[in-house]
């Protein structure tokens, strides 16, 4: 009797258990795609009339700012997937090293004369040098801290370094505040972001766009080589699947723990940089809550997954992109946490998450 | 737990012969003190606690201090349940704060203009428009919902492990205050809206008690004794709790939750009674703080502030009640009274003319650091783990092996 009141509910469950997570991700733009077709949507003023469209370059344009937008998110939350990888900390002072890369970038911009009367070749080179300096920086910055703050406390209670990485995180706010006061800061638009570089039926991309999505694309493949094809990487892979048999094995634990911190530093730096010169403004609090941004897209994407961090901070971008867009930026927030928690409970260990040490 | 990369060092030489000789005075002298010796320390504490405002005006800053301290211990011993007993880590402790200073603001207000209602409130307060309940009834009103609220945010973790736990609390922690700060947007009917969102619900009744009066701003003793009491009966329910059944099962699942389910402990209802009670004790705090501040703005409930109330329970001493009780002193005595009131002075007494208030949460993060890197442990331990983390150090070897499994 109870079995068959009892399939068509485990019916349900299974199909929910499959494809619920990939219905709920598809159904915003689905939705405001339907809807602009059928609805339209407003498109200026022409001619004292508004202009209603019905066609999808709306969707399209929100979905190419949300992959330029979650391009940064990428690079972030890689330093947070790292880092929890290899020694299961929540790096809660990630987000603000990004933010000092940040910083670093305006900082230097202005030393090198960087403006806008720069012309094209030596802003190349400028940025690729600014590039450079913001990697370097922020990586022996990641080091540091782990050094100071990290490594003391490898053999005690896990939470004790959740705590000292929160104490960072507000020193260097702190230092952000103290070096550009409390207030966002302007920072030259050096390569015009809102240009259009081309555009595909209707859908316009504008530089910023372009650079995000060109920083973003190099760094992450050869993150990926660096993983996967060199000895250390294969060092980093080993630590974090067991670091007591990566020592047996004759792998220096500390330095390979050091090395992780510098990649998603240098990571956390190219971010700073294009993030500085997408919204054209700087300031003390961002990196905090794009350190929370990138972690919900680590976490998304499956924590420890260098892949599901990259496909999560697409994603995210996504979604912030449409609700802005559609819903208002007030309530961006609460949307993206709440398809966190949709992910969560659709897929315990994220969409292509692997059992982490602890979790398995 | 740890993930056990290089064991600590033991202590070496000199330092843990001192350290094995101060452990052998304690025990030869907790030996020799009678029976009653805690009772009497503990009756002690508590007339010091009650008789310490009569030493302070009723306006000082130290006594405004020291009740936001016990305002902050209430919520420090509820997280502490969460995360200390049941190990399940939640970053959203903030969303039970506003749940409590919200239930302030929607009982004791006059912030639903088209209600008429009175319940044993007097003054001012019992003629005006709007909710306006007794303070205790709000404190019971806040337990409920907040428990309410705690038990729905668990229902999602319960499938998750770990740090996965952690971002999903984080989640609804931000909802809520997201929800707060656009609650302006929100109509439950009749141009009433949700909340006051950064403006703030203001004209918060203040509380009542037949004897006392109506307490104001500028005497800080009845709120300090109001407080202490509430804190002193969290901390009753926290002890009692804590040797009780349904505190073991907490313990034995926070240690191996296989082993504890297999042996029987309900894993869904003790997990969400944990979730429960301790967002309860998180809402009772945030009841009196808003009562006290008398405006409910949607800015106090910041994820800034989840991880202020973490750190106390850490810094303290994870699972450890006492260890709860003095990181949230300890804490928020540095953050409400050391970096404003004293540190900020040193400048100016060594004739500099340069405002210290811009370092206040680097000198707060420094402060952090210290405290975690000088003692991981925390400053008080519970008994249990502290036995854990000297076995960890007297044989390296078995933990080899363990973390080899």
């Amino acid at each position: 009797m109870p079995a068959a009141a009892a399939r068509p509910l485990a019916l349900l469950r299974r199909y929910i258990g499959r494809w619920g997570l990939w219905i709920a991700l598809a159904a915003l733009p689905v939705f405001y795609g339907v809807h602009d077709l059928t609805h339209g949507y407003a498109a200026g003023f022409a001619h004292n009339h508004q202009v209603i469209r019905h066609d999808l370059s709306l969707l399209g344009f929100n979905l190419v700012e949300g992959l330029s937008n979650g391009a940064i998110w990428a690079l972030i939350a890689i330093g947070y997937t790292l880092v929890y990888g290899i020694i299961e900390l929540i790096n809660f002072a990630h987000g603000d090293v990004f933010m000092i890369g940040s910083l670093t970038a305006a900082g230097l911009w202005g030393t090198l004369g960087l403006g806008l009367a720069t012309g094209p070749l030596g802003l190349v080179a400028g940025l690729l040098l600014t590039l450079l300096i913001c990697m370097a920086v922020c990586g022996s910055l990641n080091v540091l801290i782990e050094r100071v703050a990290y490594r003391p406390l490898r053999g005690a209670p896990k939470l004790a370094s959740l705590i000292t990485a929160v104490g960072f995180s507000f020193i260097l706010q702190n230092v952000g505040l103290l070096w550009l006061g409390g207030n966002p800061v302007g920072v030259n638009d050096l390569i015009r972001e809102n240009d259009t570089v081309f555009h595909i039926s209707g859908v316009i991309v504008h530089r910023a766009d372009v650079l995000a999505i060109a920083v973003m694309v190099p760094l992450v493949v050869g993150l990926t080589w660096f993983i996967n094809r060199t000895r250390a990487g294969k060092a980093m892979r080993a630590t974090a699947q067991d670091p007591e048999a990566a020592r047996l094995m004759g792998i220096n634990v500390n330095s390979t723990i050091s090395l992780t911190f510098l990649v998603g530093g240098m990571l956390a730096g190219a971010a700073g940089l294009v993030y500085a010169l997408y919204e054209t403004n700087v300031w003390y609090f961002q990196g905090f809550e794009a350190g929370l941004i990138a972690f919900t897209a680590a976490v998304m994407g499956g924590i420890g997954n260098v892949r599901g961090a990259v496909l999560g901070g697409l994603l995210i971008g996504c979604i912030q992109e449409l609700s802005d867009s559609r819903l208002g930026p007030q309530w961006t927030e609460a949307v993206v946490f709440a398809y966190l928690i949709l992910v969560m409970v659709l897929r315990p260990r994220g969409l292509l998450g692997e059992e982490t040490r602890e979790a398995g | 737990m740890t993930s056990g990369v290089s064991g600590p060092n033991p202590p070496a030489g000199n330092v843990g012969e001192l350290v094995a000789q101060l452990r052998e005075w304690r025990a030869a002298i907790e030996s020799r003190l009678p029976p009653w010796s805690g009772r009497a320390l503990a009756a002690a504490l508590i007339i010091g606690g009650i008789l310490l405002p009569l030493f302070f005006t009723q306006t000082s800053g130290f006594l405004e201090a020291t009740l936001i301290a016990l305002a902050y211990v209430v919520m420090a011993l509820g997280l502490n349940i969460v995360v200390g007993f049941a190990g399940l880590l939640d970053l959203g402790y903030v969303a039970f704060y506003a749940l409590g200073a919200y239930s302030m603001g929607w009982f004791g207000s006059d912030f639903f203009f088209k209600e008429h209602v009175h319940v044993l409130v007097s003054g001012i307060a019992a003629h005006e428009i709007g909710i306006h309940l007794n303070f205790i009834l709000i404190l019971v009103c806040a337990v409920i919902i907040c428990a309410a609220a705690g038990a729905l945010i668990g229902l999602p973790t319960l499938r998750l492990r770990g740090d996965y736990i952690a971002i999903v609390t984080l989640a609804f922690g931000e909802i809520i205050g997201t929800l707060a700060e656009n609650g302006t947007s929100i109509h439950v009917g009749g141009g009433q809206t949700l909340t006051a969102g950064n403006l703030g619900i203001t004209a918060i009744d203040a509380p009542y008690f037949p004897g006392i009066g109506i307490f104001n701003s500028l005497k800080l003793r009845p709120w300090y004794w109001l407080i202490l009491a509430i804190m002193l009966v969290v901390l009753f329910i926290n002890l009692r709790l804590r040797d009780s059944r349904l505190g073991r099962a907490w313990v034995a699942l926070r240690e191996d939750e296989v082993a504890a389910v297999s042996m029987g402990i309900p894993l869904v209802r003790t997990k969400l009674k944990a979730y429960a009670i301790g967002a309860a004790f998180g809402g009772v705090a945030g009841v009196f703080l808003g009562a006290y501040y008398t405006v409910i703005d949607a800015d106090y409930f910041a994820f800034t502030f989840s991880i202020f109330v973490l750190s106390m329970i850490i810094v303290g001493g994870l699972g450890s009640i006492w260890g709860a009780v003095l990181g949230a002193l300890l804490l928020s005595y540095i953050n409400y009274y050391l970096i404003p009131d004293v540190f900020n002075s040193i400048p100016h007494t060594f004739g500099l003319n340069f405002n210290l208030s811009q370092l206040s949460f680097g000198i707060f993060g420094f402060l952090l650091v210290l405290v975690m890197i000088l003692r991981p442990q925390g400053l008080f331990p519970e008994r249990r783990r502290k036995l854990e983390l000297t076995e960890a150090i007297a044989s390296d070897d078995a933990q080899l092996v363990e973390g080899g499994l």
